[in-house]
């Protein structure tokens, strides 16, 4: 077969090699959720996942997730700029600061909200000497939990897309007298939208599996502080049914997502 | 994130079988030394653990090996066939859960029991001393969730005595309702009495009369299909020996029925 082949699909072709494992991985990501559909209690799916705990799980870890994803975007986004583009001293150690929400164990940075916005904590005292703000076992503090581990996936995307991105078209419109803020806005920000969509994309992925920091800073209390992951794993005790049928739920919510989401930002990234 | 948690146990279960495995190769031919897997809740880590030796002791061919956790997440371990030879519940439920597997060598028999008590910060701030006391307002009381089995024994003390409690968070287990009160943000918990112990000097501890309306049973149970039959038998007797029961009673626990 004669065929025009484009010389770019040439270059890139895949060496054998990368086959096994590249398929190991997605048996690894796929086979459990599989085994999940497989195992999932389908007769009684709709009554399980329709509970009024189950809803109030829901709908909370919905609101919640959300509210974090934009707060993500208002602090995380700007935190990005500076790190892609400020050239302060020490940036490169602010860089892994950044990442400390990925490796710390979310029930330890539960504690650590805890024991900084607790009433034993110096902030959380003042908190309550000046306010009267008690932030443990409030919705706030759900959200609080999930802006903490889901910040990072925001900020790296971002600063990714950032690089990328290069500084020669906001240097042009410098030089053509566009004042900082209006190069900010007009230049940067539309470059950046894809990868700033796919940050989002991640982090509400993030907030909606957040369990351990939300445990251990807000509580668990149906409707206030329970999400659907505190409920699943509270439902495992009683019903595995119910937690697996409420699993699948969050499965279909990030796939949801994902797939309104990745036409335009996580492949316009590359 | 549930995913993570299922892949997690996956790889523990693997690197726990591959230890087994090598240990058995590695070790000299005399004296054979026979993995023995208890699988324990929680609240039992510490006694178990101090009781080991002792049982090693006069078991020469035993090597003791024990997996704490939450009774129900062992029980769904057992039912799908991780390898146990001898499960020790804080509830009776779950030990039903395993026994209606088929899982269960015999009876299993009731060996300690605990009840709830009340844990304030140290000095007891909001001045708690009744059960009563928890239903003021004003008062952030945390308690465990109905679904697991200290929170099953806080309902049914508020039916007993028609008190109601409101409060700020139903935790998924002990553990959690501990952290709140030592980090001080929960002005008083409901746990069990060998958790207080255990927390002591970082909490203080109010025994109520009517946590007697709720005893909780903790039976164990040879399993059956243990390659160590003999020294399964041989552990759970050793836990119902009068040299256990002191050990047991020493931590907070009350004697069986």
């Amino acid at each position: 077969m004669t065929q025009t082949r484009d010389p770019h699909t040439v270059n890139s072709q895949i060496p054998v090699g990368l086959w096994v494992p590249a398929v190991a991985a997605l048996g690894l990501i796929l086979l459990p959720v599989i085994g999940l559909i497989v195992r999932a209690p389908w007769p009684r799916f709709v009554e399980l996942v329709t509970s009024e705990s189950a809803r109030a799980a829901l709908e909370l870890s919905l609101r919640t997730a959300a509210i974090s994803t934009l707060l993500c975007v208002v602090l995380g986004g700007p935190l990005a700029v500076v790190l892609a583009r400020g050239s302060l001293p020490g940036l490169r150690l602010l860089r892994s600061v950044v990442l400390l929400p990925l490796v710390l164990p979310p029930v330890v940075g539960g504690l650590a909200l805890l024991y900084l916005l607790g009433i034993s904590g110096f902030a959380g005292y003042a908190l309550d000497v000046a306010f009267g703000v008690r932030l443990p076992f409030t919705t706030t503090a759900v959200v609080l939990a999930q802006t903490f581990v889901a910040m990072p996936f925001l900020v790296v995307a971002l600063e990714g897309a950032l690089r990328t991105a290069g500084q020669r078209y906001e240097a042009v419109a410098a030089s053509l007298g566009a004042p900082p803020w209006t190069v900010f806005r007009r230049i940067t920000v539309p470059l950046v939208l894809p990868g700033l969509g796919s940050g989002m994309v991640l982090s509400f992925a993030r907030c909606l599996g957040e369990f351990g920091a939300t445990i251990a800073f807000a509580g668990s209390l149906q409707g206030v502080t329970r999400t659907l992951p505190l409920e699943v794993y509270l439902q495992r005790e009683v019903d595995v049914d119910g937690a697996i049928a409420l699993s699948l739920v969050l499965v279909i919510v990030a796939i949801l997502v994902i797939a309104v989401a990745r036409p335009r930002s996580v492949e316009g990234v590359g | 994130m549930s995913m993570n948690r299922l892949l997690l146990v996956v790889f523990t279960a693997g690197l726990v079988l591959a230890g087994c495995s090598s240990g058995q190769q590695a070790s000299p031919p005399t004296p054979v030394k026979v993995p023995v897997t208890v699988l324990a809740a929680a609240s039992l880590t510490s006694v178990f653990t101090q009781l080991k030796p002792q049982f090693e002791a006069a078991n020469p061919t035993a090597d003791l090996r024990f997996s704490f956790g939450g009774s129900s997440d062992l029980a769904t371990q057992i039912v799908n066939g991780a390898p146990a030879d001898v499960f020790a519940s804080a509830n009776e439920a779950q030990m039903q859960v395993v026994a209606k597997a088929g899982k269960v060598a015999g009876a299993p028999q009731p060996f300690a029991t605990n009840v709830l008590t009340i844990v304030t910060p140290p000095g007891n701030p909001k001045g708690i001393n009744t059960f009563e006391n928890l239903s003021k307002p004003g008062i952030a009381v945390v308690v465990c969730a109905p679904q697991v089995p200290c929170g099953a024994a806080t309902v049914k003390i508020e039916q007993q005595t028609g008190i109601k409690l409101n409060p700020v968070s139903e935790e998924p287990d002990v553990l959690s309702v501990l952290s709140k009160v030592e980090a001080k943000v929960a002005d008083a918990g409901l746990v069990y009495v060998t958790d207080a112990k255990g927390a002591a000097g970082k909490v203080e501890q109010i025994n109520f009369p009517e946590a007697k309306d709720a005893v909780n049973v903790y039976p164990i149970a040879a399993i059956s299909g243990s390659k160590q039959p003999q020294l399964a038998a041989a552990f759970v007797q050793f836990i119902l020996s009068p040299a256990a029961q002191q050990q047991l009673a020493a931590a907070g626990f009350g004697p069986p029925a």
